[in-house]
C-alpha cells in the first residue's frame, strides 16, 4: 500500500522555509574564526531536518544538495575545519538555492537547477580541497561518529559487510513511512540484499492491510570508509517506530584479501586497518577507540536525531498561514463558550410570551454580557493577527550584507523596536516597499568608505530601521547617515523631466518629495540595485494603498530619513460619531485630542479669512466641516457648534461639527472597492441601523482644506501658523 | 415591469436554432427612451432608498448604500447623461450591476426611471449595431438596435460607470 504523501508537502515546505529562515539568521550571526558551536548546531539541525524531510518525500535533488552542505557543516561542527567567510557566503547562497528549489516544488517545476549544481561543485571543491590535518580527521571522524566524510583514497579498497535487522512496529505505515524508500536510500550507501521475514504475518482473515508485519534482514556491502552513523541516518525517521539493529559482519580488505569473519560483533577487536600506511601506535589507538561504538551496535541503536520538536518560531512572511500560540486559541474557545451560554440565555428570554420587569432586567443584563463577549472575542481575534515587525526586519541583515558586499561599502544595520506589533496583512504588504527603501539608502544614500573618510565620517555607514507606535499608527523609519539627497540635482532632473518649471519656487522638502514621482531617478548609472527610475513611485503607491504615507527628510552630508506611517490594522477602528447637518460621520478616536464649545471671544481671523482659536498657548485653525464637505443643511454659527480638535502629522486643527454622538468600534469597509478614493474620507462603515457612514481622514482633510483655501483666497494653508498669525 | 414577455420580438423566431448566439438585455426607461444593458451584469433590482451622501463628488453620484454589508455607490443615470432630473418616486429603481473597471470588479447601483423589459437579441445583431455619429453621450453608447420598431440604446456600462 502507499500513502499519498503529497498531502504533507505543504507542511514540509512550510517547515523547510522556516528552517531556512533560521539557518539564514544564524549564518549571519556567525563570525569566521570564532565559532559558536550552538549556532553551528542550530544550522546543522535545520539543514538536517530539510534533508530528512526531502528524502522522505522523494525530493532527491534537495536531499542530495543538503547532504553536501551538511557534510561541510559537520566538519565545522567537529572542529575539523576552520570556518571561513567563504563558507558562510556559500552557505548563504545555498539557502537561497534551497528556497528556489522549494518554490519550484510548490509550482510543480523541476527542482534541479544550474545554481544547485554549481554550488554543489563549490562545496565539493572545498571538501576535496585542502585536507584538514590528517590525524585529526581520522580521530574526530571516528570518535565523534560524524555522519560521513569524503571517501579518502587510502581506504577505498575496504569493503565492509553490515547486517541490519529492521523490525518495524505494526503502526509504521501510519507514521507516513515506507520501508521501500528506506531501502532505496540504503542503496545509496552500498549494495544491499534484503530478505523479508514473514513469520509474523497473520493469515488473511486476521490481516490488517494498514499494519506492518514483516521484518527485514538487510545485508549491506559498503565500500570505503562508511561509518555506522551513515547507516543510522537512513533509519533516522523510523527509529521510534521500529527496532533497528545494525552490526558489522565482516570486512574485506583490498580485492584479493580474505574475509575476516566476526562471529560476535561485540567481540570484534580491530575492525579496520589502514592498508597503505604502516601501523603506528597512534593509528592503533585510533582503531581501538573506534571499536567502542561498533561494540554497542548490537543494542538497538539510538541515533541522536536532529531536534525535531525544536522548530524556530518564525513564519515566512508571505506564507498563507500564521502560527498562533495554543493559549491564544484556548482563550478564543473559552470566549466562544461564554458566547454560546449568553446566546442560550437570551434565547430563553426570547421564548417567553410576555416580558415583565424582571425579564426585561435579565434581558438587559444578557445584552450587556453579549456586548462584553463580542468585544473580548473581537480583541482576541485581532490579537491573533498582530505580529511583531521583526518578521519583516529579519530579512534585512542578509539583504544589507549582500548589497554592501556588492557595492563595496561598509554598513552597519541597526534594528530598533523589533517587537512593535502590527497586523499581518499590513506587514505582508509593507515588506517590499521597505526592501526598496533600504536598497536605495545603501545604493544612493551611503557613500563608499573613501568618500566617507573624505567627508570626515567613520568608514562604516549606518542604516537604522526603527519601528514604533504613534497614536493609531505604526511608524517605520529608515535612517541612513549618508550623503543625503542632492536637492539641486533632483531639481534639475525634475525640470528636465518637465515635472516642475524652472520658475517654480519650491522648498527643499518639496523638492525632495519629487523623488516619489514616476520615472524619477538621479542615479548617474543604472545599477542592478536601483536607479532604473521605477521604484520610489511604486513604493509610495503601495504605501498609499495601505492608507499609509511615506515622507523623506534629508540633510546634506548628514543623511536621509524615510518615514512610513501605517494604520495598525485595516479592519477595526475606534471612532466618534459626529453629525454635520443630517450627515453622520466618524472621526477616528485616536486622532481626537479634545472636543469643546467655542468661546467666540478667542477666535481671531487672520490673513485671508482663516479663523484660528486660541486654545491655551496654541492657535488652532478652525475648519468648518460643512464647508469642506459642501453640506448646506448644517448650522454655521461657531457658538452653536462644537469644535473637535484633531491631530495629524503633528498638526492640530479644529473641526467644526454640529453634534457629537456615540463612541464605538466600527468595522472598516472600503469605499474604494466599488468606488474610488474620496478626498478627506478614508473609508466607510455600517452603523447599527444598517445605514452607511463615512470615516473622516484627518490628514486628507487638512490637505483638502489647504486646496480649498488656496483655491479660494490664494492663501498657502500649509505655511506654519506662526508665520500667518 | 414585465420581465420575459419575449414572444412579441421578431428577433427570436428560432430560439432553438440560434440558442448559442443569443444575448439577453435588460432594458429600462429614462426620459421616454429605452436603454439596454447586458443582463449578465445585473445583480439585482431594488427600490429607491435614502442613501449616505459622499462629500465633494459629482452630482450624479447620489451616495452609498449598504448592500448586505458591502458599501455600494449609486449613480443617477439621468444626471450622468445630463438629462433633466426628476423627483424620485415609488417606481424609481436602482439596478445593481457588476462591472469590471480597470481590472477590478466593482458593484454599483444605477438609478433609472423604471425597468422595462428583457430582450433576447442575436449576438450578430448586437455587434453589428451601428455606431452613431456625433451625438451627446455617444461615448457611453455601444450601439442602437431596433426591437419591434422600437429603438433601444445599448449602453457600454464600463464607460458609463468609469467615474
Amino acid at each position: 500500500m502507499s500513502i499519498d504523501l503529497s498531502q504533507f508537502y505543504e507542511v514540509f515546505i512550510e517547515e523547510s522555509f522556516e528552517g531556512l529562515d533560521a539557518m539564514e539568521a544564524e549564518l549571519l550571526n556567525l563570525e569566521p574564526g570564532d565559532v559558536d558551536s550552538e549556532i553551528i548546531n542550530t544550522i546543522f539541525r535545520a539543514a538536517h531536518s530539510i534533508k530528512g524531510g526531502s528524502g522522505t518525500f522523494g525530493f532527491m535533488a534537495i536531499a542530495d544538495f543538503t547532504h553536501v552542505l551538511e557534510t561541510l557543516l559537520d566538519q565545522i561542527r567537529n572542529g575539523q575545519r576552520e570556518l571561513e567567510s567563504q563558507h558562510v557566503d556559500l552557505l548563504l547562497k545555498s539557502v537561497d538555492c534551497l528556497r528556489a528549489m522549494l518554490v519550484a516544488i510548490q509550482n510543480d517545476e523541476p527542482q534541479e537547477s544550474e545554481l544547485a549544481v554549481e554550488l554543489k561543485t563549490q562545496f565539493q571543491a572545498i571538501l576535496d580541497g585542502e585536507q584538514p590535518t590528517s590525524p585529526r580527521i581520522e580521530e574526530s571522524t571516528e570518535i565523534n561518529d560524524s555522519s560521513d566524510t569524503q571517501s579518502s583514497s587510502e581506504s577505498q579498497s575496504v569493503i565492509t559487510i553490515w547486517q541490519i535487522l529492521f523490525s518495524p512496529e505494526p503502526h509504521l505505515f501510519k507514521t507516513g513511512n515506507e520501508p521501500l524508500f528506506l531501502f532505496e536510500d540504503l542503496e545509496d550507501v552500498g549494495d544491499i540484499t534484503v530478505r523479508a521475514n514473514l513469520e509474523k504475518l497473520p493469515d488473511l482473515t486476521h490481516l490488517s492491510p494498514e499494519d506492518s508485519f514483516i521484518q527485514w534482514t538487510i545485508t549491506l556491502e559498503t565500500e570505503g570508509d562508511v561509518s555506522e552513523d551513515k547507516i543510522k541516518e537512513v533509519f533516522e525517521w523510523v527509529e521510534d517506530d521500529a527496532i533497528i539493529e545494525i552490526s558489522k559482519k565482516a570486512q574485506i580488505e583490498g580485492l584479493g584479501d580474505g574475509i575476516e569473519e566476526e562471529a560476535e560483533p561485540s567481540t570484534q577487536q580491530q575492525t579496520q586497518l589502514p592498508t597503505e600506511s604502516p601501523v603506528e601506535p597512534e593509528t592503533l589507538d585510533t582503531a581501538i577507540i573506534k571499536d567502542k561504538p561498533a561494540g554497542e551496535a548490537v543494542k538497538t541503536t539510538q541515533v541522536k536525531s536532529a531536534d525535531k520538536a525544536e522548530k524556530p518560531a518564525s513564519t515566512k512572511s508571505e506564507s498563507g498561514s500564521i502560527r498562533v500560540g495554543t493559549d491564544k486559541v484556548d482563550s478564543l474557545i473559552n470566549m466562544v463558550g461564554e458566547l454560546v451560554i449568553t446566546q442560550a440565555m437570551l434565547n430563553e428570554l426570547g421564548e417567553s410570551d410576555e416580558l415583565d420587569a424582571n425579564k426585561l432586567a435579565a434581558l438587559r443584563e444578557g445584552l450587556a454580557q453579549l456586548s462584553h463577549n463580542t468585544r473580548d472575542l473581537q480583541e482576541s481575534v485581532m490579537r491573533i493577527r498582530m505580529m511583531p515587525i521583526s518578521f519583516v526586519f529579519s530579512r534585512f541583515p542578509r539583504l544589507v550584507r549582500d548589497i554592501s558586499q556588492k557595492l563595496d561599502k561598509q554598513v552597519e544595520l541597526k534594528l530598533l523596536g523589533e517587537q512593535t506589533e502590527l497586523d499581518k496583512t499590513v506587514m505582508e504588504k509593507i515588506s517590499d516597499p521597505m526592501v526598496h527603501l533600504v536598497r536605495n539608502s545603501l545604493d544612493h544614500g551611503l557613500e563608499t568608505p573613501d568618500e566617507r573618510a573624505a567627508a570626515g565620517k567613520g568608514k562604516t555607514g549606518t542604516v537604522t530601521l526603527n519601528a514604533y507606535h504613534q497614536g493609531g499608527n505604526i511608524v517605520i523609519e529608515i535612517i541612513d547617515d549618508g550623503r543625503g539627497l542632492n536637492t539641486e540635482k533632483i531639481k534639475q532632473k525634475a525640470i528636465a523631466n518637465g515635472l516642475i518649471a524652472e520658475t517654480d519656487d519650491l522648498s527643499d522638502d518639496e523638492i525632495n518629495e519629487l523623488i516619489f514621482q514616476p520615472g524619477f531617478s538621479t542615479a548617474d548609472a543604472v545599477s542592478d540595485l536601483s536607479g532604473r527610475g521605477v521604484g520610489m513611485d511604486v513604493v509610495k503607491r503601495n504605501i498609499n494603498a495601505l492608507n499609509g504615507t511615506v515622507e523623506v527628510t534629508s540633510v546634506p552630508n548628514v543623511g536621509s530619513t524615510f518615514t512610513i506611517r501605517l494604520p495598525l490594522t485595516l479592519a477595526i477602528l475606534d471612532g466618534q460619531l459626529i453629525t454635520v447637518g443630517k450627515n453622520v460621520y466618524i472621526i477616528p478616536l485616536v486622532s481626537i485630542v479634545e472636543s469643546l464649545q467655542i468661546d467666540t471671544r478667542k477666535v481671531n481671523t487672520v490673513g485671508g479669512g482663516l479663523e484660528v482659536l486660541r486654545l491655551r498657548d496654541e492657535y488652532i485653525p478652525i475648519m468648518r466641516l460643512y464647508d469642506l464637505f459642501n453640506h448646506h443643511d448644517a448650522q454655521t454659527e461657531l457658538e452653536n457648534g462644537l469644535l473637535v480638535v484633531v491631530e495629524s502629522d503633528n498638526e492640530k486643527v479644529g473641526l467644526l461639527v454640529d453634534e457629537l454622538l456615540a463612541q464605538q468600534q466600527f468595522v472598516i469597509k472600503s469605499l474604494e472597492a466599488n468606488y474610488k478614493k474620496v478626498d478627506g474620507i478614508s473609508g466607510a462603515t455600517i452603523l447599527g441601523d444598517g445605514s452607511v457612514s463615512l470615516i473622516v481622514d484627518i490628514s486628507g482633510l487638512i490637505k483638502l482644506a489647504g486646496l480649498k483655501k488656496a483655491g479660494k483666497q490664494g492663501l498657502d494653508f500649509d505655511k506654519p501658523l506662526s508665520e500667518a498669525v | 415591469m414585465s420581465l420575459g414577455n419575449a414572444p412579441n420580438l421578431d428577433l427570436i423566431d428560432n430560439v432553438e436554432d440560434a440558442d448559442a448566439e443569443l444575448v439577453q438585455y435588460l432594458t429600462f426607461m429614462m426620459a421616454e427612451e429605452e436603454y439596454g444593458i447586458e443582463i449578465l451584469s445585473v445583480q439585482e433590482i431594488r427600490g429607491w432608498e435614502p442613501m449616505t451622501q459622499i462629500p465633494n463628488t459629482p452630482e450624479y453620484v447620489k451616495g452609498v448604500i449598504n448592500l448586505r454589508g458591502t458599501v455600494v455607490p449609486v449613480i443617477d443615470l439621468r444626471l450622468r447623461f445630463q438629462l433633466p432630473k426628476i423627483d424620485y418616486s415609488d417606481i424609481t429603481v436602482v439596478v445593481i450591476v457588476k462591472v469590471r473597471i480597470a481590472g477590478s470588479e466593482k458593484i454599483m447601483g444605477i438609478v433609472v426611471d423604471a425597468v422595462s423589459d428583457v430582450y433576447s437579441l442575436e449576438q450578430q445583431a448586437v455587434s453589428g449595431a451601428p455606431h452613431i455619429g456625433d451625438v451627446e453621450n455617444k461615448e457611453f453608447i455601444e450601439g442602437l438596435i431596433n426591437v419591434n420598431d422600437k429603438m433601444v440604446v445599448l449602453l457600454d456600462l464600463k464607460k458609463v460607470l468609469d467615474i
